[in-house]
């Protein structure tokens, strides 16, 4: 079991990541340089938060035409699970890999609080840990992270249970209080709190721990 | 619409290729938000109008104006070429808006 982290110019969660999976948990990692493309021997992809590319032009919008980010996606189709965090849900989206976009906090503010959360694990093979309508407490930490996207596919979003994650109490603005959205076949997960913030005892809730080892199955 | 330049400064064996340089087009791609998306930048900058005295402004969104510029052989490829740039990169179609406007062609510094 060795999970890859994707690492961008700009990326600054990658590490926090490796002491969630490696330190906390026990689990093997490997850096993935943005130019990279051997996801040989790697059981999961994780895409980190960040400021990939500087987040010119758009969050996430440059680093989808990044090398190892064609290997990710042949990866997700694969049925390989793949985990975007806050920027990397941005990237997600960017990719088509999930549907809809990341934009502007309702009131500009970056926002940087432990959120409340509901989770409908589904299908989404990375929340396999969590019992339905759980209710858990990760850090959220972003200035794009209102979702966005047109009423139709968020309506079959909720019908299928992509949803996997609402915000208690809406901290952005977010339609639909979307906080992270699987793929309907499960393996994909984007979302915009941390969970790798919340598995340390020493920096706060331990909530974020069942998100990764679930790989461990 | 000039394909080549006529008269251009320099050795020509080193600077006309086939005296046929590839023209240079200048564009500009507008990018702005869907109307149904909300921008608060927009908003911010609306309510900022009014304390700076400036009355009336009832609506204000906030986009993006790329320049670029494009060698192609002719106006119709550049245009089809960053129709695709503004498709696939500048714009992200899920929440924006994008038009293109393709100017003349600029002529070609000779090296």
């Amino acid at each position: 079991m060795t999970i890859g982290i994707a690492v961008f110019p700009g990326s600054n969660c990658d590490r926090d990541v490796q002491w969630a999976a490696e330190g906390c948990l026990g689990i093997p990692t490997r850096f993935l340089w943005h130019e990279e493309r051997d996801l040989r021997g790697l059981d999961a992809v994780v895409l980190p938060g960040g400021f990939s590319y500087g987040d010119y032009l758009r969050c996430g919008a440059l680093a989808r035409f990044a090398p190892l980010l064609e290997e990710v996606v042949a990866f997700a189709a694969r049925g390989g699970p793949v985990l975007g965090i806050c920027n990397g849900f941005q990237v997600l989206t960017e990719l088509g890999l999930l549907p809809g976009a990341l934009t502007r906090n309702r009131l500009l503010h970056f926002v940087c609080e432990p959120a409340q959360l509901v989770v409908q694990p589904g299908a989404c093979r990375w929340l396999q840990g969590y019992g339905p309508g759980e209710t858990i407490s990760l850090p959220i930490a972003h200035g794009e992270g209102r979702y966005q996207v047109d009423d139709s596919t968020l309506e079959r979003l909720e019908q299928e249970g992509q949803v996997a994650l609402r915000y208690s109490r809406n901290p952005n603005g977010s339609m639909g209080d979307v906080a992270g959205l699987s793929n309907a076949e499960g393996n994909v997960l984007g979302l915009m709190p941390h969970p790798e913030r919340a598995c340390d005892p020493l920096t706060g809730g331990l909530d974020g721990r069942r998100l990764l080892a679930s790989l461990l199955g | 619409m000039p394909r080549c330049l006529a008269g251009a400064p320099g050795l020509a064996r080193f600077n006309n290729y086939f005296d046929q340089p590839v023209p240079r087009f200048r564009a500009r791609v507008l990018v702005s938000l869907r109307p149904s998306v909300l921008d608060p930048a927009g908003e911010a900058s609306r309510a900022a109008a009014s304390r700076l005295g400036v009355e009336g402004i009832t609506s204000l969104r906030i986009g993006k104006a790329i320049a670029v510029e494009i060698e192609a052989p002719d106006a119709a490829t550049a245009h089809s070429r960053l129709s695709l740039l503004s498709e696939r990169l500048l714009a992200n179609p899920v929440i924006e808006n994008w038009s293109l406007e393709l100017l003349d062609p600029i002529a070609n510094a000779a090296p």
